[in-house]
């Protein structure tokens, strides 16, 4: 991994390299390098398979990482690439070219983070959700209790512990 | 426990258009004619659920009311996990079928609705759907922790937490998921449920149609069927 | 041998693309849609078909139907909060889902599993990926009309399941894996009791290879049918079975080796046609390996020691900024758990790598055009797809 790092690290103007064990590694790369640092990738040093597409939420910084992981499979190799792009108008690039399989990922994340791909084939069409009309709910601002209460009717008598409280009052009931 | 953020408050006001191919519109025949569509009212019948009135005399239905608790025959749509312990019981160890119980393909054929676990919001569409093509007398028992009060899904956002606003539902199983055993059991109790007479979901839905349509249409935000179709 | 020929003197010509202008109001075509509720289709999807005759032209796959939101709930909830649930992602191989969570949260907070809990946890997954393959031989036998299959798969299923029961409690949500181990040790005499279940199971499969792969109906209808090109794999995402069915010997537990796999002896099967009937019968084959593999297992592991290693109080774990992904060969194929970690009790972000995703969207739809509309099913049934874990 360090030898492929350390090739492509001055065209693609990668950050340093975070490997973890068992061949995975980690890597930043600026939104404008990705499609090349991925055809490079793939095309020269055998990173094939295109293992999953997601996304993270970073709303403190006002940020979202979108992680390319591939994966060389005759040596066992794992690259998760880490792409950062604005939280407001988050756009990213389609790859769909380059495995069709992205297509779906790429709706996936349109439609529960809404981060836009424009030239992503049926990414409008509904995915997962039906009727929805709501923030895209794996947003960090968007709250899974509240809507739930607002939204759906429940049966009265649920009791929610907090489980540190619960459990110290279980252990300690004079409160020691 | 830590929420995301305090000040969510749910958009209430914005509506999902219908899709195009269910508006009324105009459309040109193979053979050149050219006809007017309207696609929710065409195919459908509009009239209301109605109730069942029980027979004058009281052997008579009890009577109907042992044959039916003979003859359960469920629809065989797997709607959540629980689906995955309906295989066993289909099979000779557990053998449902010597209950009366066996599965059907459509809706058409069976009279026993198994909400078979959670119930995203999606797949209530196609429940109701499934539950008012059924013929009557028909029940709904409702399989696992997560159609009594949520369960495990209790903060999501996609399932709905209790099925009897939806549907009449006559009986629960509880357990997460229910073993085939439970499952037996409720069956037995189901029969006799129903060959008390106290089996009534069908006409409670007839009877509270509007109050159970409310309460569907205010979580299903994409209505694009009609109201009853069966 | 009989082969699908489709007259197509009857379709409009295809457009300047190639691709064939569906209109639907030229009376040529009609929709048609498989599922949600439809005996023919796996768990709780649908396939949206557009047919011309009775060949399907496009097929368009939806989910969503089992969407409960886990990766959203997950971030609600604290890192042991989260183990009662990863195992509801997929229902019927949940083991995977609580040793590749597990395995996350310990590379990233920095324990090592006790060796006990190592071997314990492979025999658990064997075991869980046994009952997956009963379920896929006894769907693809039902798909094409052959009921006793699904019978008799069923049963060898449930005894499988009496020794889960046995083991850990329960019959289908073991929660057995915990990060740091495993909850507990083998009961007594738990190894002849296995090895009667083994020989029952294997029993049953020597009449499945009579029945279901030497039926003249069952291999008229799958030989050639719902070809997978190998030079599809790498872009689809093809992994597992389905891509060991086209000559491709990449087997996670050989390739990479988890948990105790490189001190276990055993073999990747492989078949060359990559049709319906080359995926039976590799899944038919990883069968008998896994009953191999669980008999190497309960001879081979420890017989005593600690099953979890030492945990931090659960209760106020935090666990420190990064991020992994732990992937492991599951029945389907590669089966991965991304984890993001930012420091607080809570984890930042789970994402379920699951390989029914890619084979039941982006290759379903690829392969259905040009299919016969009674092929559908078993084409989707040989793809293994499960539908809980394409939408979490």
């Amino acid at each position: 991994m360090r030898d492929i790092h350390a090739l492509l690290k001055q065209r693609h103007r990668l950050g340093p390299l975070e490997p973890r064990k068992g061949g995975l590694a980690f890597v930043t790369v600026p939104r404008e390098n990705l499609r090349g640092l991925l055809l490079e990738l793939r095309d020269t040093h055998g990173f094939t398979h295109l293992v999953l597409l997601t996304a993270v939420d970073w709303m403190e910084d006002g940020l979202f990482q979108l992680t390319y992981m591939l994966n060389n499979r005759g040596r066992d190799l794992t690259l998760g690439i880490r792409v950062m792009i604005d939280r407001e108008e988050a756009q990213g690039d389609t790859i769909h070219d380059m495995w069709p399989t992205a297509a779906t990922y790429q709706r996936e994340l349109k439609e529960m983070f809404g981060i836009d791909f424009p030239g992503s084939p049926r990414l409008d069409e509904e995915f997962i959700l039906e009727g929805w009309t709501d923030l895209p709910p794996y947003r960090r601002d968007f709250d899974s209790l509240a809507y739930s209460q607002q939204t759906y009717a429940e049966r009265p008598g649920r009791v929610t512990h907090d489980p540190r409280e619960y459990m110290k009052s279980k252990l300690y009931p004079d409160g020691v | 426990m830590k929420d995301v953020d305090d000040k969510f408050l749910k958009n209430l006001d914005r509506t999902v258009p219908l899709r195009e191919e269910l508006r009324p519109r105009k459309v040109t025949t193979p053979d050149g004619q050219e006809i007017e569509i309207e696609p929710l009212k065409d195919y459908f019948c509009e009239a209301a659920p109605k109730v069942h009135a029980k027979s004058y005399f009281p052997i008579v239905e009890d009577f109907y009311n042992w044959a039916r608790a003979n003859s359960l025959w469920i629809l065989g749509f797997g709607t959540g996990c629980g689906a995955i312990e309906m295989r066993p019981l289909m099979t000779p160890r557990f053998d449902a079928y010597r209950y009366g119980i066996q599965w059907r393909p459509t809706p058409r054929q069976s009279n026993l609705l198994m909400i078979s676990g959670y119930l995203s919001v999606k797949t209530l569409k196609r429940a109701i759907r499934a539950y008012e093509q059924m013929q009557g007398p028909k029940y709904v028992v409702g399989l696992g922790s997560c159609t009594i009060n949520g369960g495990m899904y209790w903060d999501s956002y996609n399932t709905i937490k209790r099925l009897d606003q939806y549907l009449p539902v006559d009986l629960y199983i509880a357990g997460c998921m229910p073993r085939p055993e439970a499952l037996l059991a409720g069956f037995m109790e189901l029969k006799k449920l129903i060959k008390a007479g106290k089996c009534e979901g069908a006409n409670k839905y007839a009877e509270n149609f509007a109050t159970y349509k409310a309460n569907q249409k205010s979580v299903i935000k994409d209505w694009d069927m009609p109201d009853y179709n069966w | 041998m009989f082969s699908f020929k489709p007259d197509r003197s009857q379709y409009p010509a295809p457009g300047p693309d190639g691709k064939l202008q569906i209109d639907l109001e030229t009376g040529k075509y009609l929709k048609l849609w498989q599922g949600p509720n439809h005996p023919g289709i796996t768990g709780n999807m649908s396939v949206e078909l557009t047919v011309c005759g009775d060949e399907v032209v496009e097929g368009k796959t939806h989910v969503g139907y089992l969407h409960r939101g886990f990766e959203k709930l997950m971030e609600r909830r604290t890192f042991i909060q989260v183990f009662p649930i990863v195992c509801r992602v997929c229902v019927p191989e949940p083991d995977f889902n609580e040793y590749c969570y597990a395995a996350a949260v310990e590379d990233l907070a920095g324990i090592e599993a006790p060796e006990y809990a190592q071997w314990m946890r492979t025999l658990i997954l064997e075991m869980g990926r046994f009952n997956s393959y009963m379920m896929f031989l006894g769907g693809i036998g039902g798909a094409l009309g052959l009921g006793i299959t699904g019978q008799w798969m069923t049963y060898v299923r449930d005894l499988m399941l009496d020794r889960f029961e046995e083991l850990t409690g329960a019959r289908i949500y073991h929660m057995f894996i915990l990060p740091g181990g495993v909850r507990g040790h083998l009961p007594e005499g738990f190894e002849g009791r296995m090895e009667e279940v083994l020989d029952t199971a294997e029993r049953y499969l020597a009449d499945i290879d009579r029945v279901m792969f030497s039926n003249s109906v069952f291999k008229t209808r799958t030989k050639g049918v719902g070809v997978i090109d190998p030079a599809l794999f790498e872009p689809y995402g093809v992994t597992g079975p389905n891509a060991r069915a086209g000559g491709v010997a990449k087997d996670l537990r050989k390739d990479s080796p988890y948990l105790v796999y490189d001190q276990l002896d055993f073999e990747v099967a492989t078949a060359t046609d990559s049709d319906i009937f080359a995926r039976a019968t590799v899944r038919r084959a990883d069968v008998q390996t896994s009953i191999d593999l669980i008999r190497q297992i309960l001879k081979k592991m420890p017989k005593t020691g600690p099953a979890m290693a030492k945990i931090p109080n659960v209760l106020h774990w935090k666990i420190p900024r990064g991020e992994t992904y732990i992937k492991g060969e599951c029945s389907r194929g590669e089966y991965g758990y991304y984890l993001v970690t930012d420091g607080t009790g809570y984890p930042r972000r789970i994402n379920v790598r699951g390989p029914s995703y890619t084979h039941a969207m982006a290759l379903l739809e690829h392969l259905i055009p040009g299919t016969n509309i009674s092929d559908v099913a078993a084409l989707m049934v040989s793809l293994h797809t499960y539908p809980p874990e394409i939408e979490r």
